[in-house]
């Protein structure tokens, strides 16, 4: 049994995991997740850190399809993260209690296992976790 | 272009009625309005409706009758019903009919609305990894304007609050029994800074609405209640919408701005001539948002506004006077007519205990919806 990402394309999971952004050729644009088109968009790593842009708490689990986490739900956070001259991406917040979140605190690419697929193997999701200074 | 009047308005009760389609409770809404106008079926020249998720609303001549009339399904999100009338308008505005009628209807299960990646051109891992669900959207635009706008959870509870308040009076309304403002701001929350008392809930409903032109209104005695402007807009750049895996750092504005501007210029009057609304509800923050959005006060005014009752039925602009989606729930196809229909019921009088007093003259609707669409109506008497 293994471990793969939720996605291809989306985040390499490296020691320091990075979130791969398009850059469209013409207007320089920046998105996330990066456009299956490669005429027009070029895949490029985003920024490591960015700041909290705002928040909320998931307290009750999403239906499923297409909702593919655990079955034992617990809440969890999610969050739009500024990542500063490329965009703002939606993300999961992991590692921080839920009344520490404040809009502009400093935020961090993170990787977490996200669930079990039905053949057993790990699936990870990107995320992102308040910096820790040090 | 020549004007258009509602001649008739008819609504099948919102909530959950069990046994009855989604197309029966629209078929419904329709006899009642042709009822109210003095009309028949086979007077209709024409039709335009939709059902986010009850079907094709063409089926309807099943219910009401082969009488050959043209009939355009709209499949348009949260603007179906606006869509709706937005073609009726035009059909009658144009010279090439003299009446017909707009219905809107819909039937969803109940908890939170199911909605998949591939209807919204988004990848499958977005909906695996939990980002479809349409709350999340809304609290998370919310949570930021309360940051940047000084707006208090206080005033989302006295939404909900004046919600319910107002549906007591409302016989087509789902949630007729008034709520505290504090059992709602202390119940389960849903997504922060929202409890389950803020949200409006995916229900069962039917509107219709017959149209006709100032000639045939008049012929009928039915030339009460005037169609001054009816828009829809979709999303500009930099909006905050639902389901964005990314936005631009650069923000911009938001589909309400410009559905919001274009009905004015239409109307030929602005926000201080409206003496009452109908505002998209989807949560207690939405319509303290699209206060703003709409042109109604500053951002970060509505603290005052809400905390001296200036949206209550005898305030200065009262806002969703029949509890709005908070308290009539919502069938996706169908509310943006109960807001039109409430407009007109409260432009001819016939508001009962939730009449705006002072005999309101002009009436503005206003929808919202995904993927970043909004409808603004405005009825003058």
């Amino acid at each position: 049994m293994g471990a793969s990402a939720i996605a291809e394309g989306l985040f390499r999971e490296t020691p320091e995991p990075t979130l791969i952004g398009g850059r469209h050729r013409e207007t320089g644009r920046i998105v996330f997740p990066c456009p299956d088109d490669s005429a027009r968009w070029e895949a490029i790593d985003l920024p490591r850190r960015g700041t909290l842009w705002s928040w909320t708490v998931q307290r009750f689990r999403p239906k499923s399809p297409p909702y593919t986490g655990p079955d034992d739900f617990a809440p969890f956070a999610i969050g739009y993260v500024e990542l500063p001259g490329a965009t703002i991406v939606e993300t999961q917040l992991t590692g921080v209690d839920f009344d520490r979140l404040t809009i502009g605190m400093a935020m961090e690419l993170t990787t977490m296992s996200f669930s079990t697929d039905a053949d057993g193997n790990e699936v990870r999701l990107y995320a992102f976790t308040p910096v820790t200074e040090g | 272009m020549q004007d258009v009047y509602i001649i008739g308005i008819g609504i099948h009760p919102f909530g959950r009625t069990d046994g009855v389609s989604g197309l029966q409770q629209g078929a419904n809404a329709a006899r009642a309005a042709m009822a109210d106008a003095g009309l028949e079926w086979p007077d209709m020249q024409f039709g335009f409706g939709g059902s986010d998720s009850a079907g094709n609303a063409d089926t309807i001549v099943n219910e009401l009758g082969l009488t050959g009339l043209p009939f355009i399904n709209v499949k348009n999100g949260c603007a179906t019903g606006g869509s709706a009338l937005i073609g009726s308008w035009q059909a009658i505005a144009s010279g090439a009919h003299d009446v017909g009628i707009a219905i809107g209807f819909d039937k969803h299960p109940r908890g939170a609305f199911n909605a998949l990646p591939a209807e919204y051109s988004l990848p499958e891992w977005y909906g695996k990894a939990g980002f479809m669900v349409t709350t999340q959207f809304f609290a998370m635009k919310l949570q930021r304007y309360m940051a940047l706008n000084g707006v208090s959870r206080t005033s989302l509870g006295r939404v909900a609050e004046k919600a319910f308040r107002n549906a007591v009076h409302a016989d087509h309304a789902w949630r007729r029994s008034p709520v505290d403002i504090d059992t709602i701001l202390n119940a389960q929350m849903i997504s922060d800074p929202l409890t389950k008392y803020m949200f409006c809930s995916p229900a069962e409903g039917g509107v219709a609405l017959v149209l006709a032109s100032a000639k045939k209104a008049r012929e009928l005695g039915r030339d009460q209640v005037r169609i001054k402007a009816a828009v829809v807009r979709t999303r500009p750049p930099g909006s905050f919408e639902v389901f964005a895996p990314c936005m631009d750092i650069e923000r911009g504005g938001a589909p309400t701005l410009l559905a919001s501007k274009a009905a004015y210029e239409m109307a030929g009057i602005g926000p201080q001539d409206i003496d009452l609304a109908q505002l998209q509800d989807t949560e207690t923050g939405a319509e303290i948002m699209h206060m703003a959005e709409n042109g109604f006060c500053g951002d970060g005014d509505q603290e005052e506004w809400l905390a001296n009752g200036w949206t209550d039925i005898d305030g200065r602009l009262p806002v969703n006077t029949d509890g709005g989606c908070l308290a009539c729930g919502e069938p996706i196809g169908a509310s943006g007519l109960r807001q039109v229909y409430e407009n007109a019921l409260q432009l001819r009088g016939l508001g009962g205990r939730r009449q705006v007093p002072g005999k309101p003259r002009t009436a503005y609707s206003h929808v919202y919806g995904a993927p970043g669409i909004s409808g603004v109506t405005i009825l003058e008497r």
